[in-house]
């Protein structure tokens, strides 16, 4: 394929965003008639990419050719224009207006300075069809399915003039046969003579429907690869950026953790989690946490961490299994149950659900146990202050005064402010959602050393890092997600990151 | 200078400056603007007209505080204000001798009850339907006419029962009764949100709804009682309105008092975008918003340009409230003050 012309060609693409270097020096080729998958991690540039090709962003340096010819979109409407089309994530349809008034919306067929109807709905027939879809295109969108609605938002960019077709997630909320319908519909493009790029977190769907397979990291090129030709577990390290005979460590643990976990085994499973599951979200799993355990989970992006978190504080509700804590069944239907119940919860966007930054770091941290308490039993400033200055020494948040306001702090001092806000409630279980996200290396240790600090003191903590290497730094057992779902359980010598990683890339 | 800095970060202090301009601006323009004369017993004068007329936009300011900390709003006080007047006024009775129908304590309960039915109706359209505030009380602020033209069959019922005058008319130790009902409500209100967790509840759901979810704060409760309790509030000013001129008018009740409330809220230092409120701040709001209202009377200013008139002033005041806007104007002169 190398000596044909690729219909888009992306040289040497820069892009900076204020304090980062999202694109750097990234090369890109889609050709025709070829179903082409952009892997990478969380940060690595997929999406800054599809962006800049789109025109919603424009490239700080680098060219853009279309069919041999330079292009520098300005907006998604001139991207449109030259044939690039995207359907994003969540489909952007407007469901109370009918099927085919959304294939043509803002294009509408007209006839005497008024919308010609039957040639507008034949039309759209007539697009429909082209995907394998017969449906009655008068009736409004939000009677069909969203595998449907999928489709009639494929359908409205698909005209004569479409050359190149973005797929962002598309298969994130359909089911197993929905994707199938999907993909038969994206071969029938491809074999038509369309570009298609195709961005997706699940690997297995990328090796079913992908011919080739572009790799980004941290805004770097890694590599342009023919699908079947890349194992998966190479996939995966290139994802990851390492070479496999790298990946040495492994978790021994400190020997002090393992002996205070040993003792405190005999206690029991503070938290049993059983064949709990929510539809579209994460297939049943079993989970079992005992106090001073660590349990990480680890998987690639949108392998179902966070959606399994969400699941046992209540956020979402599980369609079917049970949760037990300390033995006794628990009814956890919103975060508040979750929390009297002893869960405490840190979300992985700590900007949007959890600092509260106009307020003082006292009243962040003393929100929860006040909710806890309820609005009467108001802690009086003194007490507020006492558990304030308490868990500011023990964690170590940098801070002049416990009255500034949250949003001063740094992004790990505000992790902690986080941690601190569970800990008032005293908590038998603690769910750590991606905690060392976004900050420096020195506050990443340390946020770790907290967490094994915790599990000594005899809470259960489930924690959830998308670098595999602090999973086995602080964890005393990993369960591995995949695509939806937990696929094993890692002990003792089977922690390592080749373990882990085998375990993904091997069996379903 | 560092005096200066900490006096002018505290949230109180820009409206209370405006207040002050506006006051000084009388002193020198306005003949005879602080003159107080004692008659039958109680004072009059501008100044006690500002704080008389400027109870109402008060009783609504204090509820509205609260609904605009939780990133709300509600358009409905108005109308709620002419309901409650229709309902106060109707079961009172236009009784020429001036003998009430009911019991006027009992009256003056039902029109405070069903104003608060009003506000949970809000209340549960954004708490529990989760419709935009804006949208919800938009109902209630149209239809809400409609209900005190139905209480009282469309006709302005005027009223003789003499003790119903002393909410709107009546004078303790030379001061208007009606600012004393304000103080009270705004000492029980700040009292209720301050010794409780209620405010620092209400001012999470305000910052962070999401966070606050997560952190076992039952916002939907919180909601629904800001939204009561402005309904509540739309109550009281409803009775002292009515009580002002003796008459239920569903139509001119209350009318527009919900944007003059809003904006005393605002200037007061409370952020439309939800947080922290400063309750006293929003009664200083009315103040300035009632002190303006009076001065452009007192100017003679005719009608037709009185509402540009207020909109400047307006405008001004809201700059001055703009941090932004006085750094802006720091730099303008010169970099020492900035840096001393």
């Amino acid at each position: 394929m190398s000596d044909m012309v690729p219909i888009v060609q992306m040289k040497k693409i820069n892009k900076f965003f204020p304090g980062v270097r999202a694109l750097s020096e990234v090369d890109f080729r889609l050709f025709k008639g070829e179903v082409h998958a952009l892997m990478g991690q969380n940060g690595a540039g997929k999406s800054t990419l599809v962006k800049v090709l789109t025109g919603v962003y424009r490239q700080d340096s680098g060219e853009m050719l279309l069919e041999g010819k330079q292009i520098r979109p300005d907006s998604p409407l001139a991207a449109q224009k030259l044939g690039i089309n995207t359907v994003y994530q969540e489909v952007n349809l407007c469901l109370n207006l009918s099927v085919a008034e959304n294939v043509f919306i803002g294009k509408e067929p007209m006839s005497l300075g008024r919308i010609d109807w039957k040639t507008m709905n034949r039309k759209a027939e007539e697009v429909l069809a082209r995907l394998n879809i017969s449906i009655d295109v008068t009736r409004t969108l939000s009677s069909y399915s969203i595998a449907v609605q999928q489709m009639v938002a494929i359908a409205r960019v698909l005209d004569s003039s479409a050359k190149v077709l973005i797929l962002d997630e598309p298969t994130s909320s359909l089911d197993e046969s929905e994707v199938e319908q999907l993909f038969k519909v994206i071969r029938k493009l491809r074999d038509e003579g369309l570009a298609i790029l195709f961005i997706t977190h699940f690997l297995d769907q990328t090796y079913q429907i992908s011919d080739r397979i572009t790799v980004l990291k941290n805004g770097f090129f890694i590599g342009e690869y023919e699908t079947d030709k890349l194992p998966k577990l190479e996939l995966i390290t290139k994802m990851l950026g390492k070479e496999l005979s790298e990946f040495s460590y492994s978790s021994k643990g400190d020997e002090k953790q393992k002996a205070a976990a040993a003792a405190l085994k005999d206690k029991g499973a503070v938290l049993r989690v059983k064949d709990l599951g929510l539809q579209g979200s994460i297939a049943p799993f079993d989970l079992e946490l005992e106090a001073g355990d660590v349990l990480g989970l680890a998987g690639l992006l949108g392998s179902g961490r966070t959606e399994m978190a969400r699941l046992i504080f209540g956020i979402d509700i599980a369609d079917q299994g049970q949760i037990q804590i300390k033995g006794k069944k628990a009814d956890i239907a919103s975060p508040r149950k979750a929390m009297m119940a002893g869960i405490g919860f840190c979300s992985e966007d700590r900007k949007s659900e959890g600092v509260f930054a106009e307020l003082s770091i006292r009243e962040n941290i003393i929100l929860a146990l006040q909710a806890r308490r309820g609005v009467f039993k108001y802690l009086s400033l003194k007490k507020q202050d006492e558990t304030a200055e308490a868990l500011i020494k023990s964690l170590g948040i940098k801070t002049p005064s416990a009255n500034n306001e949250a949003r001063q702090l740094s992004g790990g001092n505000q992790q902690k402010v986080m941690v601190a806000r569970w800990l008032a409630t005293d908590p038998s279980i603690l769910i750590l959602d991606e905690p060392t996200r976004g900050i420096d290396v020195g506050a990443k240790l340390e946020i770790m050393e907290q967490i094994l600090n915790l599990s000594r003191e005899g809470l259960g903590i489930i924690f959830i890092s998308s670098e595999f290497e602090e999973v086995l730094r602080c964890s005393n057992r990993i369960a591995v997600l995949k695509d939806k779902a937990k696929i094993a359980e890692l002990s003792g010598e089977e922690m390592t990151e080749s373990g882990i990683m085998r375990t993904i890339a091997g069996g379903k | 200078m560092a005096w200066w800095r900490s006096l002018t970060n505290k949230k109180l202090f820009w409206p209370l400056f405006a207040l002050a301009v506006l006051l000084i601006f009388n002193l020198f323009f306005t003949p005879h603007f602080f003159r107080m004369e004692m008659k039958e017993g109680h004072l009059y004068g501008n100044v006690i007209d500002i704080l008389k007329n400027g109870a109402p936009i008060m009783l609504l300011a204090i509820g509205l505080t609260l609904v605009i900390a939780t990133k709300g709003i509600d358009i409905s006080v108005g109308s709620v204000v002419a309901i409650s007047a229709g309902v106060v006024a109707m079961l009172i009775g236009g009784d020429l001798q001036g003998h009430p129908k009911y019991p006027i304590l009992m009256a003056m309960g039902a029109a405070i009850l069903v104003s608060i039915l009003a506000g949970m109706w809000n209340g549960m359209l954004v708490s529990r339907v989760r419709m935009q505030p804006i949208i919800a009380t938009l109902i209630l602020f149209v239809a809400g006419r409609g209900i005190a033209m139905v209480t009282t069959n469309a006709m302005v019922v005027w009223l003789y029962a003499k003790p119903f005058a002393l909410l709107g008319q009546g004078y303790i130790l030379g001061l208007p009764f009606s600012i004393y009902i304000v103080l009270i409500l705004v000492l029980l209100t700040a009292l209720v949100t301050r010794m409780t967790a209620l405010g620092l509840f209400i001012e999470a759901v305000g910052i962070n709804p999401t966070a606050s979810r997560f952190a076992g704060i039952n916002a939907k409760n919180i909601l629904f009682g800001v939204y009561a309790f402005s309904g509540f509030c739309a109550g009281i000013s409803g009775l002292v309105v009515c009580s002002t001129v003796m008459s239920a008018d569903g139509n001119n009740a209350g009318l527009g008092y919900e944007m003059d409330a809003i904006l005393a809220v605002v200037i007061g230092g409370t952020s439309m975008n939800g947080g922290k409120f400063y309750l006293l701040g929003s009664i200083v709001g009315a103040l300035i918003v009632q002190t303006l209202t009076t001065t452009i009377y007192a100017f003679n200013i005719p009608p037709e340009i009185s509402k540009v008139v207020k909109a400047l002033v307006v405008w001004a005041v809201c700059l001055l409230q703009s941090s932004s806007f006085r750094s802006m104007i720091a730099g303008a002169f010169g970099k020492k003050e900035l840096s001393a």
